[in-house]
């Protein structure tokens, strides 16, 4: 396999790279979201962020994308392929992360909450600087772990026709015939990012302080 | 109820079926040390804790500088929750001081300090984070600024506590056996901020196993039993003999090793 080919692949991983990332980041700030609905006890809220979790976690993302893509255009909206398999992925990995961080909500000490109304903060300071921080904390590992999942779920986006690594590799097969090594080569490819990915959360775990961490 | 910077009022709390406060009314002068001992499951952290309204009493009243905390009763004499706002600002006057510490763990020393000046007082960061180095030198911990709770040992945590509690300049300041998660050698640092305190003229209410310095600091002191406030009294007429039998009992039970002298 030439290098050449090999540098279609690499080009295509960053499409993959960014839209992960992209996602993972605007899945996070949503989960936080639902989280503070979770949270708030107004309870048209937290239903909405219940049933939002149970759909998209219950329903595979591959059809979550099949159904959005052919969703779009029947309600007049027209975005790149890129934003819609943004939005897709966003979507998806909000409701898993949500759940997620139930756990890690759930694991803050009630003293630390109590120190934060001595200190009078409000509901909404103590949720952003106190819950949020020590939540995201404990969750890390879980954060990471979605994460690699992402990475690996993003080859499902080909379906609403962006070309990130799997959909090249495909086109590349293609046009070449030579499965093997090119989709050897895009596993590869995946298994790199993945590892930076896991080494880079443990280190952030490790240096974190508040964690396991000094 | 003038002179006093907390007045509780046939305060009861029942936790279900059962009652922890039975009809406590105590009052808490202003500018002393009130330390609140018996033996442990007595009530005494419940009482403080109602003092702070993290514990919501289920009948009678608390004044903190004669406002009244947590609940207000309406032209119909019916108790009702008082607003956030007013919460606060009543809660303002208040520094609590807890067992476990409570530090922040992703925060610095300094960032625990000055967190509230900056979120509630709305400092900047540079004014809040002077402001909070004078609390931290208070304490003998402006060296230690930077570190996280997890790198201090625990009394240096429960210092930070203190500087954080004082930073917003209460009235009154509650601890909750601020020594009692402390490793023996620890607790001198501690009790030596509060006696600091004590003789600036901090009105404290102190819940405390540590009864040589509830003898020698306080200025009153209150013995709670199976929920009921036996009684309030001044150290000398406290310790005198012969003594409430409970409390006797209690004294053997419970007085730490070297304190019995000072009793
Ligand atoms: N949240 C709670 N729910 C039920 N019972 C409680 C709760 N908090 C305290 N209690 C009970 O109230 C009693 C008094 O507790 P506490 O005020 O902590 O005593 P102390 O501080 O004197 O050791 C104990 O019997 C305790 O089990
Ligand atoms: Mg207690």
């Amino acid at each position: 396999m030439s290098w050449k080919l090999f540098n279609l692949l690499l080009e295509a991983s960053l499409m993959t790279i960014f839209v992960s990332s992209v996602s993972i980041l605007i899945g996070l700030f949503l989960a936080i979201l639902l989280s503070a609905a979770n949270l708030s006890g107004i309870r048209p809220l937290q239903w909405f962020a219940k049933f939002f979790i149970s759909f998209f976690r219950g329903t595979p993302l591959l059809v979550q994308l099949l159904l959005l893509y052919n969703l779009l255009p029947v309600i007049g909206v027209q975005i790149p392929s890129l934003v819609t398999a943004i939005i897709g992925l966003s979507i998806c990995t909000a409701a898993y992360q949500a759940e997620n961080l139930r756990g890690g909500f759930e694991g803050v000490p009630t003293g630390l909450v109590e120190s934060a109304d001595m200190a009078g903060f409000t509901p909404v300071q103590t949720f952003f600087h106190i819950r949020v921080p020590i939540a995201l904390r404990l969750t890390l590992p879980a954060l990471i772990n979605e994460a690699i999942l992402i990475l690996k779920a993003s080859s499902l986006v080909s379906v609403v026709g962006l070309i990130e690594l799997t959909r090249m590799a495909q086109n590349l097969v293609a046009s070449t015939f030579m499965p093997l090594e090119i989709y050897a080569s895009a596993g590869l490819i995946y298994l790199v990012i993945n590892l930076v990915v896991a080494t880079a959360g443990r280190q952030l775990e490790r240096r974190l302080p508040g964690v396991g961490g000094k | 109820m003038s002179d006093n910077a907390i007045s509780v009022q046939h305060l009861v709390k029942r936790f279900g079926e059962t009652t922890v406060l039975d009809d406590i009314s105590l009052e808490i002068p202003r500018g002393q040390v009130s330390c609140l001992i018996g033996p442990s499951g007595s009530g005494k952290s419940t009482l403080l804790r109602c003092m702070a309204f993290l514990e919501e009493a289920t009948d009678g009243s608390i004044f903190i500088e004669g406002a009244p905390l947590g609940f207000v009763y309406d032209g119909a004499g019916k108790r009702q929750r008082q607003s956030a706002t007013e919460l606060r600002k009543v809660r303002s006057q208040i520094g609590m001081v807890f067992q476990q510490f409570n530090l922040w763990p992703h925060m610095t020393a300094l960032g625990n300090v000055s967190a509230a000046l900056r979120r509630v007082r709305k400092l900047s960061r540079a004014e809040a984070e002077e402001k909070a180095m004078v609390q931290l030198r208070k304490v003998g911990l402006e060296n230690r600024a930077g570190h996280y709770p997890s790198q201090l040992s625990g009394g240096q945590q429960q210092r930070v506590a203190i500087a954080r509690s004082l930073a917003l300049e209460p009235k009154i300041m509650l601890f909750d056996e601020p020594t009692s998660a402390l490793d023996p050698e620890l607790t001198g640092e501690v009790l030596n901020v509060m006696r600091g305190l004590a003789s600036e003229g901090m009105t404290m209410v102190v819940v405390t196993h540590e009864i040589g310095f509830a003898a020698t600091v306080g200025n009153q002191i209150s013995f709670l039993d199976q929920g009921k406030l036996l009684f309030t009294d001044a150290p000398s007429k406290v310790f005198a003999k012969p003594r409430h039998p409970r409390l006797e009992q209690f004294l053997d039970t419970y007085l730490d090793r070297g304190a019995s002298t000072l009793v």
